[in-house]
């Protein structure tokens, strides 16, 4: 398995589909591009904060 | 309108944590290689009963939503159960982290009864043969007779919680499938140098291949959980592991020793990450909004030496822990980073890095310094 | 209409709601955290008219209603019903019995 190159820190955050199933955010839908950029609810794991147990 | 990542804002901090770790003994009953906090005897100096109940009123005035509670073997406090029903009365939920010895049917069977208590399982293989090496002889027989009494009393989806090691990395299916035997979540979480982690990590941390099997793996399995602890691996992928993928030390997170001392996080219990003391004047609330230690963390970081590498968005730079106890520079690559660039830092610093003469911190006198593996059995004290 | 609060699927503005009783709302510079007790999920809420919006939910007849009481303009509503879609999804916002009017 190859190492692969990540974009640059200025990309934005992943939309919801993408992401594992312990996510979830605001689906924006097609054809709406003033909504498309809004993530207004993430959800994150309680677990998945690193510095804890 | 959010216009940036929700890391870049929790990276500068909050008003309170999110969670976080409270040691409450450095008292254990077992003597784990590598044991994060050194732990092994009580300190005299330990909160009072007392103390802790004041502890947590603080912590529900400042809505920290639950504790991770550990040690050192939290149960062996005798006002142990009385401390957990006290968070959980005052809404601070509770999970702690047991190396499952106390567990007895009965005690199973009352915190089964508990809302809002959660109890996490330490195990580091899925056979006595991986396991006890680590953590001792009888420690494998001994969770798992936890797991079953947890299963029994209807505990319900209760955590396994396994270091990864170059001993279990491949064992991480049959732990997975051990863990749902008992109607449990599995748990992993990354090895760092810290406490008596740093006199064997160079044996035990996982090789470059073994790290690049721990990512498929966990790619392959959304559903197990990591505290966020692999997120310095997202560039071995096309997109991040779950989690916030952001060192929460000090800005969303941090932990609470025995003696109330409060650091930045469990893997870097040293006087250079010390941000103060729950016993001084203004308590846990104005060390955790005013030390100058969380103040200089919840500052925007430069990348440093990992400025012009491509993949510093993905990895940010991995985790402080390991670079500080490595010797390697702060600002700079995490010795695992997973381009290589740490193991280039490590070798022009001219040697393997890890942090000579380290205090003994707890540990039980008499104790060995762990002998390389190599297939032999660790020699165990007494 | 005497469904089954919890059974009826989707977000409806014309509905009533309210923010779970299991979970606590903590307000942050950057809106608010939602931590729900119950299934230990972690909500980020990333609007500050999202949050007032789903503190307010409780004290009206609909959904609509706490928008328009907070005078959210049309062009908003949207992208907000979408995110309250998401918070009944996950538990953090819930249906209520119409009538049962309670304080924000």
């Amino acid at each position: 398995m190859t190492v692969t190159e990540m974009a640059p820190a200025t990309q934005p955050v992943l939309p919801a589909e993408e992401l594992p199933s312990t996510t979830k955010a605001d689906q924006p839908t097609a054809g709406s591009p003033l909504i498309e950029d809004e993530l207004l609810v993430e959800e994150i794991s309680i677990d998945g904060m690193c510095g804890v147990y | 309108m959010p216009a940036e990542r929700l890391a870049d804002e929790l990276a500068r901090g909050l008003d309170a944590p999110i969670c976080l770790t409270w040691e409450f003994t450095y008292g254990c009953n077992l003597s784990c290689v590598h044991c994060l906090s050194s732990s092994g005897l009580r300190d005299p100096e330990e909160l009072s009963t007392a103390e802790a109940t004041g502890l947590i009123d603080e912590l529900s005035e400042m809505q920290v939503f639950y504790v991770n509670i550990g040690g050192g073997e939290p149960t062996l406090r005798p006002d142990f159960t009385e401390l957990v029903s006290y968070a959980v009365s005052r809404q601070v939920g509770v999970k702690f982290s047991t190396n499952g010895t106390t567990m007895t049917p009965a005690r199973a069977r009352c915190f089964a009864a508990m809302d809002y208590v959660d109890i996490q399982i330490s195990l580091d293989g899925a056979s006595p043969a991986s396991n006890d090496p680590v953590r001792g002889e009888g420690t494998y027989a001994a969770a798992v007779v936890a797991m079953e009494r947890l299963a029994e009393a209807g505990f319900g989806r209760f955590k396994v919680s396994v270091v990864v090691t170059r001993r279990n990395a491949g064992e991480l299916d049959e732990m997975l499938a051990l863990a749902v035997r008992f109607g449990a979540e599995l748990r992993v979480t990354r090895l760092r140098p810290s406490g008596r982690g740093a006199l064997v990590w160079n044996e035990l941390r996982p090789t470059a291949d073994q790290l690049r099997d721990v990512h498929a793996f966990l790619t392959r399995h959304g559903e197990v959980l990591t505290g966020d602890s692999f997120f310095h691996l997202g560039p071995l992928g096309d997109q991040p592991l779950a989690g916030l993928n952001l060192c929460g030390a000090g800005r969303v997170v941090c932990l609470i020793d025995p003696v109330g001392d409060v650091y930045a996080c469990p893997f870097v219990m040293h006087p250079e990450f010390k941000a103060g003391s729950v016993r001084e004047s203004g308590g846990f609330s104005a060390v955790w909004r005013a030390s100058e230690l969380f103040s200089g963390l919840r500052q925007p970081a430069t990348g440093g030496a990992c400025n012009a590498c491509g993949s510093f968005g993905a990895c940010h730079g991995g985790c402080m822990a390991a670079k500080f106890f490595t010797g390697l520079p702060l600002d700079g690559p995490d010795p695992e980073c997973v381009l290589g660039h740490g193991e280039r830092a490590l070798a022009a610093a001219g040697g393997r890095g890890v942090a000579a003469g380290l205090s003994p911190g707890h540990a039980k006198p008499g104790r060995p310094v762990p002998v390389a593996f190599g297939g032999r059995r660790l020699a165990r004290a007494r | 209409m005497g469904c089954a609060a919890s059974t009826e699927p989707g977000f409806d503005p014309a509905r009533a709601y309210e923010l779970h009783p299991d979970v606590a709302l903590r307000p942050e510079p950057f809106g608010a955290l939602a931590y729900h007790y119950g299934n230990r999920r972690l909500t980020f809420l990333r609007s500050h008219e999202l949050v007032q919006l789903v503190s307010e939910l409780g004290a009206h007849d609909s959904a609509a209603a706490s928008m328009t009481a907070l005078g959210v303009p049309s062009e908003r509503r949207q992208v907000l019903e979408r995110a309250l879609s998401s918070l009944v999804a996950s538990d953090v916002v819930r249906r209520r019995p119409a009538g049962a009017i309670r304080a924000g």
